[in-house]
């Protein structure tokens, strides 16, 4: 499917990307089965430099499962499925490369359930976004370079959650420690940011900042952004290309503006209205 | 049964345990009661009555360490705190063995080719008892305290790495992923993912394992690892039953000094 800047742009104040063409991630053919369940069913997507994307889908549709399988957490069946990020790949027939760490170090990933360390401070977790290009034993250590410690400063500051950087983790409310998970990548100095149901423990007012949060990274620094939403209305609303993935396979790869009812009917059945958050369009 | 609703048809029937789905249960607890019953008469059960029989001697014994004999208190409060710091340097060994064992043991961070053997090397190591590791020492390195501290060592070492292989294998791996997914290498996602959350648990451990090795120490002291215990076996050996009551009383209070010490450490942990 062409992705071209369908009308529906000039309402998401998406930056244009400066490298139209430049695909980050290309994802041939992939397929993951769970035993007898097929997650993903031969799934093949391109990504270029600074998009960004909404991954939507009914629960069990493999959305998670896609976003898990480009960072490498997760091996694909093995086959002709192959997956690249920035030409080099990630995994092919069914093995994570052995340069994944170096691929991970550009590859931010946000999780549902944020996944800091809770026992740690605010500002140890988001350091932690630095050990990937720090010597390893100032690593294993905690001896932050002096470069780590201003960047994880500037990056809680940049999400507002400096104020808690003494905190532990855990003793912040679901949307401060979203926001800390989006400082970590920032620290790593990801070029992707991959996020797996970013707001779905949030409530609406955390989850709109964390959205904004996000869409700010795609439009200030250019990153490429791919979120998997359950809600379609922040599909719509903060995303301009949208792939949506039913039983593990793409059911619809284009431009928000162009996603009608009709195909939401087909994605989400009879009862599509249930996955907007704040009422469904009219 | 006419007031059963049309609906009963779809409603399931409540869950219920066949006879082949209790069997299992019913045949461990049967087996139990029956070992129990074959060492009966082994143990020599029936002579319980003889508690009661024969209780002038436990008077007469009870009366004698009923009148402690404290005059020579500093050197049985000397050789108490050298077995406490046999305990100290046998739980430190101890957990020094046990952070990578125990981690070496543990299924989600060690592959089953590590795991596997380490495991039955830890289950050996725990199955010799203190006694026989302190002979062992002893034979070693002689007579003293230091043959104490490392019988301590292994056998809590063993200990320890098995309830620290459990913790670790209890923890939630999202933040271990959540490091990963940083580029970070192996070790990095034990320090910051795996240690963060197990620190408490560990730490509640050793000091459980300080406690016990306390009294653990005293008795090694029977063999010849000094402190208290060979005190005690000596005194037991001379019939000085005043003095044994004095050394007696020393210990339960050191015990339990540490026990409440470390029982308020933990409780602050978690």
């Amino acid at each position: 499917m062409k992705r071209k800047a369908g009308p529906g742009l000039a309402r998401t104040g998406e930056a244009q990307p400066s490298m139209p063409d430049a695909a980050v991630l290309s994802i041939r053919n992939v397929s993951k089965s769970f035993g007898p369940r097929q997650a993903l069913a031969g799934v093949s997507l391109d990504v270029s430099k600074g998009e960004m994307i909404a991954l939507i889908g009914p629960s069990g549709s493999g959305k998670s499962t896609l976003l898990r399988s480009i960072s490498g957490l997760q091996a694909i069946d093995p086959g002709d499925g192959r997956i690249e990020a920035f030409g080099g790949p990630v995994q092919e027939n069914g093995r994570i490369s052995g340069k994944v760490r170096q691929i991970r170090t550009r590859i931010g990933f946000i999780f549902q359930q944020f996944n800091l360390v809770g026992r740690l401070s605010l500002f140890s977790n988001v350091a932690l976004g630095s050990l990937g290009r720090i010597s390893p034993w100032r690593g294993v250590l905690g001896l932050w370079p002096e470069e780590t410690r201003l960047a994880v400063m500037a990056a809680l500051a940049r999400v507002g959650v400096a104020d808690y950087a003494a905190q532990r983790a855990n003793t912040l409310s679901g949307g401060q420690q979203q926001r800390a998970a989006i400082a970590r990548a920032l620290v790593q100095k990801a070029k992707i940011i991959l996020a797996d149901e970013p707001v779905a423990s949030l409530d609406p007012v955390a989850a709109r900042k964390v959205m904004e949060s996000l869409r700010d990274l795609n439009s200030q620094d250019g990153l490429t952004v791919i979120v998997t939403l359950h809600q379609v209305d922040y599909a719509l609303r903060y995303c301009r290309r949208v792939v949506a993935l039913k039983a593990g396979r793409v059911a619809y790869d284009g431009p928000a503006s162009l996603l009608k009812n009709e195909q939401l009917i087909d994605i989400y059945g009879p009862e599509f209205e249930d996955v907007f958050w704040e009422g469904a369009p009219t | 049964m006419s007031a059963a609703p049309a609906l009963s048809a779809d409603v399931p029937a409540p869950p219920s345990r066949s006879m082949a789905q209790r069997a299992p249960d019913l045949l461990v607890w049967g087996a139990v009661l029956v070992l129990l019953l074959v060492a009966f008469k082994p143990v020599e059960m029936d002579h319980f009555a003889k508690l009661f029989t024969n209780s002038e001697n436990m008077r007469q014994y009870g009366a004698e360490l009923l009148k402690p004999d404290f005059t020579d208190w500093r050197l049985y409060v000397d050789k108490m705190w050298l077995t406490v710091q046999i305990a100290m340097w046998g739980t430190f060994l101890a957990v020094i063995i046990a952070v990578p064992f125990g981690l070496a043991c543990a299924k989600n961070v060690s592959p089953a080719w590590i795991q596997q053997p380490m495991r039955l090397l830890m289950n050996l190591l725990r199955s010799i008892p203190d006694l026989v590791l302190g002979t062992l020492f002893l034979v070693a390195v002689g007579l003293g305290p230091f043959a104490g501290v490392m019988a301590l060592a292994i056998n809590t070492g063993a200990v320890l790495a098995k309830l620290f292989s459990e913790a670790v294998e209890s923890i939630d791996k999202g933040p271990v992923e959540g490091v990963r997914a940083t580029g970070a290498n192996r070790l990095h996602e034990i320090v910051w993912g795996v240690i963060p959350q197990v620190a408490p648990h560990w730490t509640s451990y050793a000091l459980y394992r300080f406690e016990s090795n306390s009294r653990s120490a005293t008795v090694l002291g029977l063999i010849g690892a000094g402190g208290i215990g060979q005190l005690l076996f000596e005194t037991m050996n001379a019939f000085d039953y005043h003095r044994l009551s004095a050394i007696v009383i020393v210990i339960i209070v050191a015990v339990t000094l540490i026990d409440l010490l470390s029982q308020a450490m933990r409780s602050r942990l978690m």
